[in-house]
């Protein structure tokens, strides 16, 4: 006697695309209760200084360094053509529009989605969410919106800093070696890019702090059971945050250059 | 200390749950569970671990959602309210889970201020001072007003967990093993505490529990969970007055031992 499979499909199948729909109902929900009252305007406050002081230090050190080291090695590429005043808008360009949003979501990605979804996931386990809605609180509204907000926000403004910074380590490097004055090097940089150049890179920045703020909301809040569910939480948020943010910076870039 | 009966009243039923069924997946848990609450009663509902009693109270609370089966809180049938008239039945119920689940980012403090000032606007702070002291007073933890729950005794943390609920002096409470965990004495000052809150803040309760003692000490009437049924309910007497082999294997083994 065969057993009727409750499967549509396989098992396999049939939880991916049960996957999607779960993400895509958290996704609606998302901006269902961002633009209903109340909002909680203190808690987003405290989770933008929260989402921004927490990585600004890793983000100072990278974006520094990314930017000496990138001038170094591009440096001997240019040499050889006799172009090496070409360096501070072939930086410009690098970090400007790649580098910057990039890494900083990356880092995002790491401290704070792994922190998000490991706060969120022993909330949910420890029945902390739960005890926030029989008090008659919304715990979407204040611990998801507060959240994603916050990342949206804050990882664009992270970026241009780390795009500054790591402008700033380019300089002292070309400083260094081509003995170029900090006005001609910003004067040679702003020349190579472009408003689309600085829009689309901020675009870029919103996009991905968005991923990674749902995302690590969405792993913790949907956490399974026990201290193995945190864990994986965690874990699944930032494994989960970088895959999107590659994707869609490939996409993005696609579709930004058909418009240039 | 005595336990103060007498304010029950027996013509008002504040939840009343009809041949309710929960299931997850293939595992049964509720079968048909029929059972009232009276204005001002204490009700414990007694039955091994992982027959569903927290279950029940999540039911209750409008947390899960029944299979099938009629589940009226103060007149209100819970799984078919809009989120804004839930939200209204939710400030008249009080909570206390099973692990105390208090938020461990904020102060005992910030915990009992969180649910208030929350749902009761423009309270100045000296009212919401006021309050947040008289549970903690209530709950004998003033002392511990500015400790984070990873600071407190299990027993403590029980504790004030009971005073996060009181805060919004619920109409119903209830408590999700309230002294699992706990020494004799501790559990004895937590049953008092139920019937306290009973006397004081004439509230009815659900206590889930699977120590008797407490079961004594607070139950006006018990309910025995078996086989996802309201097997027994009745004083405690009547409960454990039975030829059923598995309600007496409960009752030797927490007095015999
Ligand atoms: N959200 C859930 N998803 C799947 N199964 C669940 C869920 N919640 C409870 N169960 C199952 O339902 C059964 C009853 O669980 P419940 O927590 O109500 O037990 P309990 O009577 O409170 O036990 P204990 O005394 O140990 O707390 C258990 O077998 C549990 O595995
Ligand atoms: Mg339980």
């Amino acid at each position: 006697m065969s057993k009727k499979s409750p499967y549509l499909t396989t098992k396999g199948i049939d939880q991916l695309f049960l996957g999607f729909f779960h993400a895509w109902k958290f996704i609606a929900q998302f901006f269902r209760e961002l633009f209903s009252r109340p909002f909680e305007t203190k808690e987003i406050i405290r989770q933008c200084y929260e989402v921004g002081v927490r990585s600004l230090p890793l983000i100072t050190l990278t974006g520094f360094v990314t930017g000496i080291v990138f001038t170094k090695q591009s440096r001997p590429s240019l040499q050889s053509f006799g172009a090496s005043s070409w360096l501070p808008s072939l930086i410009t360009i690098a970090i400007i529009r790649a580098l910057a949003p990039l890494v900083t979501a990356l880092i995002c990605a790491g401290k704070v989605g792994s922190n998000i979804g490991a706060e969120l996931g022993s909330m949910k386990v420890t029945e902390q969410i739960d005890a926030m809605e029989v008090s008659a609180i919304n715990p979407f509204k204040f611990l998801v919106v507060t959240r994603v907000l916050a990342c949206t926000l804050m990882v664009p403004v992270l970026a241009m800093y780390s795009g500054f910074v790591g402008l700033m380590g380019s300089f002292l490097n070309v400083n260094q070696n081509e003995y170029t004055t900090y006005q001609s090097f910003i004067k040679e940089a702003f020349s190579s890019i472009s408003f689309l150049d600085i829009y689309s890179s901020l675009f870029k920045a919103i996009v991905f702090g968005f991923t990674v703020g749902i995302v690590s909301c969405y792993q913790g809040y949907n956490a399974g059971n026990g201290t193995q569910g945190v864990g994986r939480a965690a874990n699944s948020a930032v494994v989960i945050s970088m895959f999107l943010v590659f994707i869609e910076e490939i996409v993005i870039v696609q579709v930004i250059n058909w418009m240039r | 200390m005595k336990k103060v009966t007498g304010t029950i009243d027996y013509h008002k039923k504040v939840i009343t749950i009809r041949n309710l069924y929960k299931s997850f997946g293939e595992l049964v848990v509720l079968a048909g569970i029929d059972i009232d609450l009276y204005k001002g009663e204490n009700l414990v509902v007694l039955g091994r671990s992982g027959t569903g009693k927290s279950v029940l109270i999540k039911i209750i609370s409008g947390l899960l959602k029944p299979d099938r089966g009629d589940v009226f809180v103060l007149d209100k049938q819970v799984d078919r309210l809009q989120e804004k008239e839930l939200r209204e039945l939710r400030l008249k119920l009080g909570f206390l889970f099973q692990h105390s689940a208090l938020y461990d980012s904020m102060s005992v403090r910030e915990n009992l201020e969180f649910p208030l000032t929350r749902n009761v606007k423009n309270l100045t702070t000296a009212q919401i001072n006021e309050a947040v002291e008289e549970v903690l007073d209530a709950v004998g933890l003033l002392d511990k007003i500015n400790q984070m729950p990873a600071e407190l005794s299990g027993g403590q943390r029980k504790r004030i967990g009971i005073a996060r609920t009181l805060i919004l002096k619920p109409d119903i409470m209830l408590y999700d093993e309230p002294t699992s965990g706990l020494d004799p004495i501790t559990s004895i000052e937590i049953n008092d505490l139920i019937n306290e809150v009973q006397a004081k803040y004439r509230t009815s309760s659900i206590i889930i529990t699977h120590d008797l003692t407490c079961a004594k000490a607070t139950g006006d009437r018990i309910a025995m969970l078996l086989d996802g049924q309201f097997r027994k309910i009745g004083t405690f007497d009547e409960v454990f007055d039975t030829q059923d082999e598995r309600i007496k294997a409960f009752y030797d083994y927490n007095f015999t031992e």
